[in-house]
């Protein structure tokens, strides 16, 4: 890198803000995703007013820029696809202010998820959406991909949640969108950023609605023994009206490493569990409770618990947002896939991706947000053996492909970024992804900021910004 | 008929079928937007002609302005050109509806009201319960940024919406967002739509999240002599763990004029009744009017703790509503600005929102209106905005004038608490003085730049929204 740019971004931040070395910058080369990219230089600013400057530094060298929370995301959106500067959040990480009365916070971007919540609980107070790395990853990392969690069922995405953003473009702009009551004037400018997974514009400030705890929680495991049964259930469960804050199913085979690890109380012998939550008024979450228990019986569990206390349910919590590491016991790696389809095709969709896991060879387990239809089929693999990465891809890309064509969605909450960019054209035409490029552009005109995201290469901006396919195509470990 | 009109007409009768092109003016007429008429009127009956009249357009230099039930064409400034009215109402079809998923794909024509059977059927709906419902269509009522009275519980559209397709500026017919509750595949323009006033793109198509009906409903109307206690009351709600679907709060001035109507067969359905005719309503009081769901236990808990609350907070009056005063109230509220245009034609209404510190807020109001010596209504729905209501006896200039005043200071006021207002109706007249958008906006450059990537040669409703787009 240009080293009368890091200079620059020296001077402007102290030097223990600027990291160009490259025994520094290897960390910043992964997230939680099997994408890989190198920044050139990882600066950590400590205001808005550092943000723009390092925007505008690094436009003056005409070097791309990425924004990076914890590294935690799942799509390659916070890995620098072609060098340039990565802006790391990390030391931006106040709330700014908290309005308790009107249940609102402002904060920045750096501020981890459940720090938030931990802020206004003793107000009775919460931030709803609950990824399940909300320990560790941050406010302005959810924005960007309007992350979800499993009690979004009830309570919505990040985007429901953000009522006004302060951000900077890539000239070096300082801009607020939204108010901080929410109401609408004009076009919903909050509603375009969150989402966009940093290739609009960078996110400096956040203004979020906090939601009233809710009176009454019961927590419910259901066992099965058979896929087939629970995802039934979780049809029926849909089609009864009754709208449980939470529904997260996770397979038999993906339990039992998951309990060896975690000691949840999980059984060890069944086909499937369902981790179902109620929430509201204990006026509502008493029938409810009995009539998804009966709901679960109808459909052959062979065992209903009700958690009994606050202890047992934080446990069987523990259990499903710890699940993906526990799988790092049973093999080097795992693919986890974010396909979405309609609650209504539950059943056929979970035989179709265990069918397509059986002929490619793999055990493929599922953990997922079943209440809203958003699947994370599991793939384990070893990175060092290529060809059996290279089956994990196509395995992947052919359930991918089912779920789009049975009416649903590439991604339900990790994101596009450029691990599923060049899937895109499953779900857009050239025309929407002309009217796409023609809105990026309208902010990031040069291509500055994340290139190499969402888009599909040929179809996008930036493709000169790009290193060719040999290091950071989808998934191919360099 | 104009001989440019004439051949306007014949021109757009070789891109579409003719049956669906009329110039005729008596037709022309009924799409006006503040006293301007269009040239021609087109009635596509599919997103494919939609698509040849937004080419022919562009390629023309046109100004389009498409509309579906024509309800609301007065929200905005006027149209700086308007050449076409692209009535949507002929694409009225459902293209998709999974009631065991819970979504909904459905033409932008179709109209409120018939899509409500149609999902009462399956114990579902949509919380669009907005005003115009029983003559507005989906996608008109989506565009215009109205406001439902049930945001307490179920969110506003952008928290609904899913998706949506609709032909661009650029003649292409294009989708964001897709069919499922979770998606982040690309971006969310789907939610630019809501609220644009059609001048990014014709809508055809919206899909959207449905909700289960609830078992039960209940509605209590508690009423106050003092401002703080009504926000006394409020704020007991607020704090605790129910979940009303609507919690509004009206000035004496607005229980008045919402008590004082009477649902009529005609249209529009109101005549005016006695007044005090609704057992409700108690003359100079603050009303708390409070909606729930639920199953009978829940309604119960509801209606313990509103009456405990409405004790502690020195209630004057508190009374749980029978389903025929239900209804008639859930219906003047979700009606309220069709009620005050319909009562008082030189209405003018503020669209306001902010947090409120209520008490103060409501003085400022209060002292706006008697430094114009205008009659006032006010309502302030939780969740959703404030509307303060300026009812002037007559139309003269000199209350255009003083209505000009007050509108300064009510855009200086939103202002000040960091929120904002818009005037959501008022005499055409007195838009020749007054942005019904308010002052320049700080976002007003990125709303062009939205603008500019969905409508490039500006074909769509020029002039009508915010920031002079």
């Amino acid at each position: 890198m240009n080293k009368h740019l890091i200079r620059e971004l020296s001077k402007l931040l102290d030097t223990s803000a600027v990291l160009h070395r490259p025994e520094d910058l290897l960390l910043y080369e992964y997230d939680g995703s099997v994408e890989k990219g190198r920044p050139d230089a990882v600066v950590f600013p400590s205001t808005t007013e550092d943000v723009s400057r390092i925007v505008q530094i690094a436009a003056k060298y005409n070097v791309p820029i990425v924004g990076r929370g914890a590294g935690t995301g799942l799509s390659g959106g916070a890995l620098a696809r072609s060098g340039g500067v990565m802006i790391a959040f990390a030391r931006m990480n106040r709330i700014l202010e908290l309005d308790l009365e009107h249940q609102r916070a402002v904060v920045q971007p750096g501020v981890v998820n459940s720090d938030i919540t931990h802020a206004v609980e003793h107000a009775g107070l919460h931030f709803a959406p609950d990824p399940s790395s909300q320990k560790s990853c941050t406010i302005g990392g959810n924005v960007a991909e309007n992350a979800g969690g499993p009690h979004t069922l009830a309570y919505g995405v990040t985007t429901n949640h953000v009522t006004a953003l302060q951000l900077v473009l890539p000239d070096g702009e300082v801009v607020r969108v939204g108010t901080k009551h929410g109401g609408l004037l004009g076009y919903d400018l909050t509603g375009l950023f969150v989402g966009s997974e940093g290739t609009l514009a960078l996110v400096t400030e956040i203004t979020v609605k906090l939601s009233k705890k809710p009176e009454a929680v019961k927590t419910l495991l259901a066992v099965f023994d058979a896929v087939d049964d629970a995802s039934e259930t979780v049809v029926d469960i849909t089609a009864r009206a009754i709208t449980p804050a939470a529904c997260e199913m996770v397979d038999g085979w993906t339990l039992c490493a998951i309990e060896d690890y975690v000691h949840a109380g999980f059984p060890r012998d069944s086909d499937a569990i369902l981790l179902i939550e109620l929430e509201g008024l204990t006026e509502a979450v008493t029938p409810q409770t009995a009539a998804v228990e009966d709901i679960c019986r109808a459909h052959h569990a062979r065992e209903v618990r009700v958690a009994r206390d606050n202890h047992e349910r934080d446990l069987l919590w523990k259990g499903r947002k710890n699940a993906f590491g526990a799988l790092g016991r049973l093999a080097p790696a795992n693919y986890v896939l974010d396909g979405v389809i309609p609650r209504s095709k539950l059943p056929q969709a979970l035989r179709r991706i265990q069918e397509i896991g059986q002929r490619a060879g793999f055990q493929i387990g599922n953990i997922f947000h079943a209440g809203d239809g958003n699947l994370h089929p599991i793939v384990l693999y070893d990175p060092r053996d290529t060809t059996q990465f290279e089956r994990a891809i196509q395995a992947s890309t052919e359930i991918i492909r089912y779920c789009v064509e049975i009416g649903g969605a590439l991604t339900g909450e990790h994101g596009v970024g450029m691990e599923k960019n060049e899937l895109m054209p499953l779900l857009f035409s050239d025309a929407d992804f002309d009217l796409m490029r023609r809105v990026h552009d309208a902010f990031n005109p040069q291509a500055a900021l994340n290139p190499g995201k969402i888009f599909p290469l040929s179809k996008g901006c930036g493709e000169i910004r790009v290193k060719p396919a040999s290091a950071t195509s989808a998934g191919h470990p360099a | 008929m104009t001989a440019s009109t004439a051949s306007l007409a014949a021109r757009l009768e070789s891109v579409i079928s003719a049956s669906h092109v009329t110039a005729d003016p008596r037709v022309c007429e009924k799409y006006s937007i503040d006293n301007l008429l269009p040239s021609a009127v087109v009635h596509p009956a599919s997103a494919e002609e939609v698509v040849e009249i937004v080419r022919f357009a562009i390629s023309e230099k046109l100004a389009l302005v498409p509309c579906g039930a024509r309800s609301k064409l007065g929200i905005g400034m006027p149209p700086s050109r308007y050449h076409i009215a692209l009535d949507m109402s002929g694409l009225r079809q459902i293209a998709h509806y999974d009631s065991g998923d819970l979504t909904l794909s459905v033409d932008a024509g179709m109209p409120l009201a018939e899509l409500a059977e149609i999902l009462a059927r399956k114990n579902q709906f949509l919380p669009l319960a907005v005003p115009f419902l029983e003559e507005a269509t989906v996608g008109g009522t989506i565009a215009s940024g109205v406001e439902s009275s049930l945001q307490c519980a179920y969110g506003s559209a952008r928290d609904f919406l899913i998706g949506a397709e609709f032909v661009n500026g650029s003649g292409a017919l294009t989708k964001s967002g897709g069919r499922v509750v979770k998606n982040v595949s690309g971006y969310d323009l789907h939610k630019l739509l809501i609220g644009s006033l059609g001048t990014l793109a014709a809508i055809t198509r919206l899909n959207f999240r449905t909700f289960p009906s609830p078992p039960g409903y209940g509605h209590a109307v508690t009423t106050f002599s003092s401002f703080e206690a009504a926000i006394n009351f409020q704020s007991l709600i607020v704090k605790s763990p129910l979940k009303p679907s609507s919690l509004e709060i009206l000035d004496p001035a607005m229980a008045q004029r919402i008590s004082s109507v009477k649902k009529s067969s005609a249209a529009p359905p109101f005549a005016a009744a006695a007044p005090s005719s609704a057992a409700w309503f108690v003359k100079d009081r603050w009303h708390v009017s409070v909606t729930f769901e639920g199953n009978d236990a829940v309604l119960r808990r509801y209606e313990r703790d509103l009456t405990r609350w409405a004790s502690e907070s020195r209630a004057a009056s508190s009374r749980f509503l029978d389903p025929a005063e239900d209804e008639l109230l859930g219906w003047s509220l979700r009606e309220v600005l069709q009620l005050l245009q319909f009562a008082t034609p030189g209405a003018t209404i503020f669209k306001l929102s902010l947090l409120p510190a209520l008490d103060a807020d409501t003085r400022r109001f209060r002292t706006i209106a008697e430094q114009c010596a205008i009659p006032s209504a006010l309502l302030y729905r939780d969740s959703g905005a404030l509307y303060f209501a300026l009812l002037p006896e007559t139309d003269e200039v000199g209350d255009l004038t003083q209505l000009a005043r007050a509108a300064r200071a009510i855009f200086d006021f939103a202002s000040s608490k960091r929120g904002h207002a818009s005037i959501i109706t008022c005499p055409i007249s007195l838009k020749r003085n007054v942005n019904v958008w308010g002052p320049p906006r700080s976002d007003s450059g990125l709303m062009g730049r939205v603008k500019q990537a969905f409508d490039p040669q500006n074909i769509f409703a020029p002039g009508r929204f915010v920031a002079g787009i």
